[in-house]
């Protein structure tokens, strides 16, 4: 598998942000993330799950480099190659597919073969068309076979299954699936849905609302890839049980 | 197409038919002017003259585009640049072309740099202000990405920001060209030895309109083939992705 993109030297990623705040319309200061510190091994999956407007995406606009003003610290801090797999699917809209795909890539890689990658998406068809011809979930085939083209040590995905299809997000999360075990890259998966990171992480992280931090940490050691429908939804519907109880418990305290 | 041509036409016969009514010198007939204009051409005095303005028209709108949108763009990107300079852009707006030909002829000396350097002076603010909005238009989510996939100075340049641009790019080309043609020729008017300005000049002294007409028709025929030749397709081919069906 010589043309697979793979990784370049697989990386551990840290993150720690011990307050990120925003200046509201009146001038006070907002603390919308404290005590925030995860940390994911080389080449595993880690998922964040917590509720719509908690700041998963900052946290990945930090761990990305792309938002520096937080205090606290990221390593590694601008080393690596990232790939990042934004909600939308944020595609040039003058550009093919094709030359969306090959962006990013060094001028001295810019032939690279993409073929099996291309192929594991399912775009072979698409190359030569423009983004506004293309349905949400081809659009985002295409995010992310930009941000793996490049043969990412990180891999950061905000939300990439939200408004599809289920069919169709399915076949994304196989395919992804598939990307992911194969290059063995370090990612961090953004989700509101707890089945999706179940069936794909193999680190999940849980947020809590605002001021946002990790209230629970759960390691899944079944191998990821063929893991059953009952499987995904047992170990949802506990997890969720157990994120109630520290959600209840936090409000008391 | 045709109703173009109709229009065409009409115009033609109405200028013949009004020469033919007022029987004057001060308004000759198409024919007449066709005439002399044939024979100008073949003299080479015509194309020469037009070559001469051409060339100021084409280096003062190099100059008024490619320093326009370079300050457009950073005006655009940075509030404290806009500051700073909107003020003297407002001052260059409203100063008028005749004003700039003149202190560019007495500071600089009646020579080219000094026509060339009036001529895109009076087109550079309308350049910037168009560029600058261009450039608060720009997509912060596609600047985002850039970031993100550490796209560096040129291929951001060329892949993210110019294609955005270009909408704003066509548009200022196009009002830019008209204008600067226009003050080309009252700058050679004023002080230069040749060109289609300067023609139309002593033309003027003698009231030779058969002359006047033949050089000003010409010379709008040779603007509008640029226009539909260069500047149309140009801006077609910029636009290609937009028209595919979503």
């Amino acid at each position: 598998m010589n043309d697979a993109p793979t990784a370049g030297d697989a990386a551990p990623l840290e993150l720690r942000i011990d307050a990120k705040s925003y200046r509201s319309a009146d001038g006070t200061s907002i603390e919308v993330i404290s005590n925030f510190e995860l940390r994911l091994e080389a080449g595993s999956f880690g998922a964040l799950i917590g509720p719509s407007g908690c700041g998963k995406t900052t946290i990945l606009k930090i761990a990305a480099g792309l938002d520096a003003d937080f205090s606290g610290s990221r390593r590694p801090p601008g080393a690596g190659r990232l790939g990042f797999v934004f909600q939308e699917p944020r595609l040039l809209p003058w550009r093919t597919v094709e030359q969306n795909i090959r962006l990013a890539l060094p001028a001295d890689q810019a032939d690279v073969d993409l073929t099996d990658l291309i192929g594991t998406l399912g775009l072979d068809q698409h190359l030569a068309r423009y983004p506004g011809e293309l349905s949400l979930g081809l659009a985002r085939r295409a995010a992310i076979a930009r941000a793996f083209a490049v043969r990412p040590d990180f891999l950061l995905l905000d939300e990439p299954f939200v408004s599809l299809d289920e069919a169709v997000a399915a076949r994304l999360r196989e395919e992804l699936l598939a990307l992911t075990t194969r290059t063995k890259v370090t990612t961090l998966f953004v989700t509101h849905d707890l089945e999706d990171a179940v069936e794909l992480a193999d680190r999940l992280f849980f947020l809590s609302e605002r001021p946002t931090r990790i209230i629970l940490e759960q390691t899944l050691s079944a191998p990821r890839g063929g893991r059953s429908e009952e499987f995904v939804a047992s170990t949802s519907t506990e997890l969720r049980a157990r994120v109630a109880q520290l959600h209840a418990n936090g409000s008391k305290a | 197409m045709w109703p173009r041509l109709l229009s065409l036409v009409t115009l033609i016969v109405v200028w013949a038919v009004a020469a033919a009514l007022a029987h004057s010198r001060l308004l000759p007939g198409p024919v007449t002017v066709g005439a002399a204009t044939l024979a100008e051409i073949r003299s080479g005095e015509l194309p020469f003259q037009m070559a001469c303005t051409l060339g100021r028209v084409i280096a003062s709108f190099a100059i008024a585009m490619i320093l326009g949108s370079v300050t457009g763009y950073a005006m655009g990107r940075s509030k404290t640049t806009d500051r700073f300079a909107d003020p003297w852009l407002i001052v260059l707006i409203n100063l008028p072309a005749l004003v700039v030909i003149i202190f560019a002829y007495i500071w600089i000396g009646l020579n080219e740099t000094a026509a060339i350097l009036a001529v895109a002076l009076n087109k550079l603010p309308n350049v910037i202000a168009v560029m600058r909005e261009g450039a608060r238009a720009l997509d912060p989510e596609l600047d985002e990405m850039a970031r993100a996939f550490q796209l560096a100075g040129f291929a951001r340049l060329r892949h993210v920001v110019i294609p955005q641009l270009a909408p704003y790019l066509a548009a200022s080309s196009r009002s830019g060209l008209s204008i600067v043609w226009k003050i080309v020729l009252v700058v050679e008017l004023i002080g230069r030895p040749n060109g289609v300005g300067f023609v139309l000049g002593s033309a003027f002294s003698l009231f030779d309109m058969v002359r006047i007409l033949s050089y000003a028709i010409s010379f709008i025929i040779l603007m509008l083939l640029i226009e539909s030749l260069l500047v149309q397709p140009l801006e077609r081919r910029a636009n290609r992705w937009r028209r595919r069906p979503a």
